[in-house]
């Protein structure tokens, strides 16, 4: 990368969280939260997409790693007296990544196909446990908690309204980007992307793989726990089905629809999975997946860099 | 705590009753797997579909065979249909992507059965009511209907692949694809049969076990979530395995709801897929490297 390319991806970077931090100020309540949410949605996409994107293993689990975040959270929310908003984000870490890591653990020994097969159903234990476990997690009715303020407890506490919410949301995010960036470019990035190219290969070389990929599905799952962090703050609300697989899907979904291995491509996929499901819900009110589902199964016949790969070919054209 | 024998002698029977419609939904995925690399994400929908086809057969002609017959053939056009458009354009490129094209497709048909059945399940009405004395109770002749049914529809597949002409052709293209087309097998159309096949495959048993649970839009889901892990427990793209697999993993899952709810005994079978995966990776009945 050359200094230019350098200074021109600051920039970039600057313009578009100067516009997205402006966004609360000038829209309506609606497209306000429906912003909020994308960022959330867009980081749990970019979580999944150092595993789809630069190790090539597809993780059709991230529900998994999503969900327990949101019930860390909601678990620190509950159980300490006054709420704190660090211990909760912890708590959602810990236990995300904890998953992960017992996930990784087994899932991490085969390849390809089977390991989608083996994170899906590994996702849908999590389910079943916290569905039927309804002492604690409230089963099919889920928890509803508050919110905590932003500050140091004890000293300095200002409640969220919308606007800092989304501000709160969009600093996390952004950083979760650079991090997730710095991460893809780092020698242990590269690593991952030697096993996504060859593994054999990679593993002749003397790199232990499945060290690799153990940390790279930890990582992954970390930052979708932060995600379901930040969407248990947004929405006070735990429920069983941020665990089920459709959110799994779902974020499999936002990275194919906006190309996978780009970190900014799968925010992309989510802003415009979630706006098509907007527009098309008009129409087609609850059944919307089934256009939405024909949309998918074209893009991945036809355009299988995603928007924005299309967008970049186009562009160089 | 004393060992309930009652019990378990029903269970032992439930067991091998929901293990033998598990290996028929668990064949065709095994198969399509097996011949083409491609990971059917769609499969549980198949399984719907059929199911609701049947209802409909059923409720309009009264005649549980032709419902069979008619949902069989009806989806295995629905699954030949799916692979041509979305799967054959598909072929070349990274296997992985056919379970996104299958994934997309499950979304389409689960949404489309909702909207035209609506989320209220429908009941399939038993063919053959009568019920014989299993210890103390009452158990209908019709699950072992089923275990019977699903057992000629394996037995009659196998030997239709033994020793059928096109069963060769399918066999043939599993063992080599390049040297099958050199061969002069139209080896793209042997893939879109055998997707037809498991398509098939899947909606007798979705008519079959129909009458014990109720048809609704969602019940693919679960499973297709068994039969994969019926397939990765059996090794991937071993049929024998497969069966053998999916009658071992019933089998558990019905003595463990003697002591837990059904929802929970789910989990018994995710921890043979877990010690299955830490202690023999490629199988327990499989030897194909992977």
């Amino acid at each position: 990368m050359t200094k230019r390319d350098t200074r021109s991806f600051w920039i970039g970077f600057a313009v578009i969280v100067a516009l997205l931090a402006a966004a609360p100020l000038v829209l309506p309540p609606f497209w306000r939260h429906f912003v909020t949410e994308i960022l959330i949605w867009g980081l749990l996409a970019m979580s999944s997409d150092l595993l789809i994107g630069y190790t090539g293993l597809i993780s059709f689990g991230h529900s998994a790693f999503f969900g327990l975040g949101v019930y860390g959270a909601a678990a620190a929310l509950l159980l300490v007296a006054p709420p704190n908003l660090f211990l909760a984000i912890a708590l959602g870490l810990a236990a995300a990544a904890l998953v992960a890591g017992f996930v990784a653990f087994f899932s991490t020994r085969l390849r390809d196909i089977y390991f989608a097969i083996t994170t899906l159903i590994f996702s849908q234990i999590f389910y079943v446990i916290i569905f039927t476990w309804t002492s604690v997690t409230g089963g099919e009715n889920g928890l509803t908690f508050t919110r905590p303020g932003l500050g140091v407890p004890g000293l300095y506490v200002v409640r969220f309204t919308p606007t800092t919410m989304h501000w709160f949301v969009l600093a996390v995010v952004a950083l979760s980007y650079l991090v997730l960036r710095r991460i893809t470019r780092s020698p242990f990035g590269m690593v991952l992307q030697a096993i996504r190219e060859n593994e054999g290969r990679t593993r002749a070389i003397g790199y232990h793989v499945e060290h690799y990929k153990i940390v790279a599905v930890m990582l992954s799952g970390v930052f979708a726990g932060l995600a379901g962090v930040l969407y248990a703050l947004q929405n006070e609300f735990a429920a069983a089905d941020f665990v089920f697989f459709l959110v799994s899907g779902e974020t499999v979904i936002y990275n194919v629809m906006g190309g996978i291995g780009t970190l900014v491509g799968p925010i992309v996929g989510a802003a415009f999975f979630l706006l098509l499901r907007e527009a098309l819900s008009r129409f087609f009110t609850e059944y919307y997946l089934i256009p939405l589902g024909v949309i998918f199964i074209a893009m991945v016949i036809f355009m299988p860099q995603g928007l924005l790969g299309f967008a970049r070919r186009w562009l160089n054209r | 705590m004393a060992i309930p024998w009652d019990l378990i002698v029903v269970q032992t029977v439930n067991g091998i009753v929901t293990g033998m419609i598990l290996a028929l939904v668990a064949s065709g995925l095994t198969l399509i797997f097996g011949i083409m690399d491609v990971v059917n994400f769609a499969h549980g929908e198949l399984f719907m579909l059929g199911a609701y086809i049947g209802v409909l057969v059923l409720a309009s002609t009264g005649s549980f065979l032709l419902a069979l017959t008619t949902a069989s053939l009806v989806v295995a056009l629905i699954g030949a249909a799916l692979q041509i458009v979305t799967l054959r354009p598909l072929i070349g490129r990274d296997p992985l992507t056919t379970i996104l094209a299958t994934f997309g497709a499950s979304l389409v048909l689960q949404n489309y059965a909702l909207w035209q059945f609506g989320p209220i399940s429908r009941k399939i009405a038993e063919p053959v009511s009568g019920q014989f004395h299993l210890l103390y109770l009452e158990y209908p002749w019709y699950r072992l209907v089923i275990a019977v049914a699903s057992a000629a529809i394996i037995g009659a597949f196998w030997l239709f692949l033994k020793f059928g002409r096109y069963g060769i052709w399918i066999r043939a293209t599993t063992q080599d694809r390049v040297m099958a087309q050199a061969m002069g097998i139209p080896v793209p159309w042997v893939h879109t049969g055998v997707f037809a096949i498991g398509a098939a495959m899947a909606a007798a048993s979705g008519v079959l076990f129909g009458p014990l649970v109720g048809v609704e839009p969602y019940m693919g889901l679960p499973w297709v979530l068994k039969a994969f892990i019926v397939v990765v427990v059996g090794g991937m793209g071993s049929f024998g395995g497969s069966i053998a697999a999916a009658i071992f993993v019933s089998l558990l899952e019905s003595y463990a709801s003697i002591w837990v709810s059904p929802s929970q005994a789910i989990i018994v079978s995710f921890v043979v897929l877990i010690l299955t995966l830490l202690f023999r990776p490629t199988g327990l009945f499989g030897s194909a490297s992977r």
